[in-house]
């Protein structure tokens, strides 16, 4: 009986928290279209419904409805998984993301998290980066030259940007003294660790836009060089998934550095999960600004940022790091 | 060190003049809301006006046709029975139509005119395709005294021989000898 109202639990859990990933996305599109037209002096969407609300609806019932083609020479079986992973990828590392403190209802402990693993962080990394594998793989399957480029790129990058994003976080576990997120966030209970690792937090953020693909890193996609990159040759929803891969990446990695830097769900006066999500929209927001502001940068210049800057300043934020804290103690 | 803070400071640039243009009048021009006016002169859809006398124009030499860089108009020669042409059936597609206005210069007749009116969208692709009978108007447009039979040297109602304007009598080739 009680392992039945645990599954139950757990359901309801992960319904919720997909629904939510879902809508949240196709909400962050519409914001994305509308705050980029505003940054750019036009209205963005504004047609389908007041304000344009129903725009991520019409969109889905476009992608849902459009013809999905698979290329006469693509190797199908890759072909028709690669959106898969980006978007599952993407979905799963929301399991370990805790979004709130534990709720008691109806005398029973609830913890706002899917589940708590004590290596969550590693969790985390590895489903990064097999993000990586959708976008390779979808660009060497579709057997057109600008998706491979896309694919290549989108390897190389992702691998270079993996070990800054890595690296960052080790600070943030020798502050918490723990892999497991939730006591990342509880190790946060007197001050957020933005106040004290302002370098890690700058390094994972721009680590985090090169994992997200997003301007100024979206080489990968780089609509003017390479078509649209690895998903040139994705149409319907297939693409849809890739696009949804995206902007529940966008969140993840919002929710990410609410969670390690900002002090997750804590915040006064609100409830914590309205905390959580103003904080993952903030994120969102700061992103889609950079999107605004910055162009997209060369190969080289990538490439050079990566490897020649993130990761030694990663490298001696850790030193600095461990120096401190043998001081203090 | 110098190079760095130099990025950061065109970095901090960037990012303050997007955020001052986020505070700024978006420059839309929403369309079915706020139709920009047109410049005087602007030119769309052809229609084919009459003669002063209330006759079609059109004497359906294909030159239009000929001219249009989209291959958009189609027609059939006719001849009535006092000698004037027109044509049986005149198509034209405005789904194709550019609006470049080269029919109109092709012209001999001034029976192609251009109006300003743009806004021939349709759901239904087919009712684009205007006949004859959607583009005739009752008036001459411009040119308003310009009736092309009254010029040519041809025998219609308008005119016999030597009655066109600018026409002398006809020379009787048997008497004028020298």
């Amino acid at each position: 009986m009680d392992w039945m109202i645990g599954f139950a639990i757990l359901i309801v859990k992960l319904g919720v928290v997909l629904v939510g990933l879902l809508l949240l996305a196709a909400y962050l599109v519409l914001l994305e279209r509308k705050f980029l037209g505003r940054l750019q002096i036009r209205y963005g969407p504004n047609r389908a419904g007041k304000f344009g609300l129903l725009q991520p609806l019409a969109d889905t019932i476009k992608m849902l409805t459009k013809e999905d083609i698979v290329p006469e020479a693509a190797d199908r079986v890759l072909f028709l998984l690669a959106p898969a992973v980006v978007a599952a990828e993407a979905l799963l590392i929301f399991a370990v993301v805790p979004f709130g403190a534990s709720v008691t209802l109806l005398g029973k402990k609830i913890p706002l998290v899917i589940t708590d693993l004590n290596v969550g962080l590693l969790y985390v990394f590895a489903l990064a980066s097999l993000g990586v594998y959708g976008v390779a793989l979808g660009g060497w399957a579709s057997n057109s030259k600008y998706s491979l480029l896309g694919g290549i790129r989108g390897a190389a990058q992702m691998i270079s940007y993996e070990l800054s994003l890595g690296l960052s976080l080790v600070p943030i576990v020798m502050l918490a003294r723990s892999f497991s997120l939730l006591d990342i966030v509880r190790a946060q209970a007197h001050y957020p660790f933005i106040l004290v690792q302002p370098v890690s937090f700058m390094i994972f953020f721009i680590s985090a836009m090169a994992e997200t693909k997003r301007i100024p890193f979206d080489l990968p996609e780089a609509e003017n060089e390479l078509g649209a990159g690895y998903h040139t040759e994705y149409s319907g929803m297939r693409f849809g998934l890739f696009f949804l891969g995206e902007y529940v990446n966008l969140q993840v990695f919002g929710a990410l550095v609410a969670v390690f830097f900002l002090g997750g769900w804590r915040g006064p006066f609100l409830p914590p999960v309205v905390w959580f999500l103003i904080k993952i929209l903030v994120i969102s927001i700061l992103m889609i600004w950079v999107r605004g502001t910055l162009p997209r940068l060369r190969y080289d210049q990538l490439m050079h940022l990566g490897w020649k800057v993130l990761v030694p300043l990663a490298l001696l934020n850790i030193v600095a790091t461990g120096f401190v804290l043998l001081i203090i103690g | 060190m110098k190079s760095a803070l130099e990025a950061i400071g065109a970095l901090a640039t960037g990012f303050a003049t997007t955020f001052k243009h986020l505070f700024r009048k978006p420059i839309t021009e929403e369309y079915p809301e706020y139709r920009r006016p047109l410049p005087e002169r602007s030119r769309a859809v052809i229609v084919l006006t009459r003669d002063p006398d209330g006759g079609e124009r059109c004497v359906a030499c294909y030159l239009c046709s000929a001219a249009c860089p989209v291959s958009c108009i189609s027609m059939q020669s006719a001849e009535r029975e006092d000698g004037r042409r027109y044509a049986r059936w005149f198509r034209i597609n405005f789904a194709r139509c550019i609006y470049c206005g080269l029919c109109e210069e092709a012209c001999p007749t001034s029976a192609i005119q251009l109006t300003p009116y743009f806004e021939t969208c349709e759901r239904d692709i087919l009712k684009l395709v205007y006949e004859k009978e959607d583009l005739l108007v009752e008036h001459s447009g411009k040119d308003k005294e310009y009736n092309f039979y009254k010029y040519a040297g041809v025998v219609t109602e308008v005119g016999d021989k030597g009655a066109h304007e600018r026409e002398e009598k006809p020379v009787k080739i048997k008497s004028n000898l020298p």
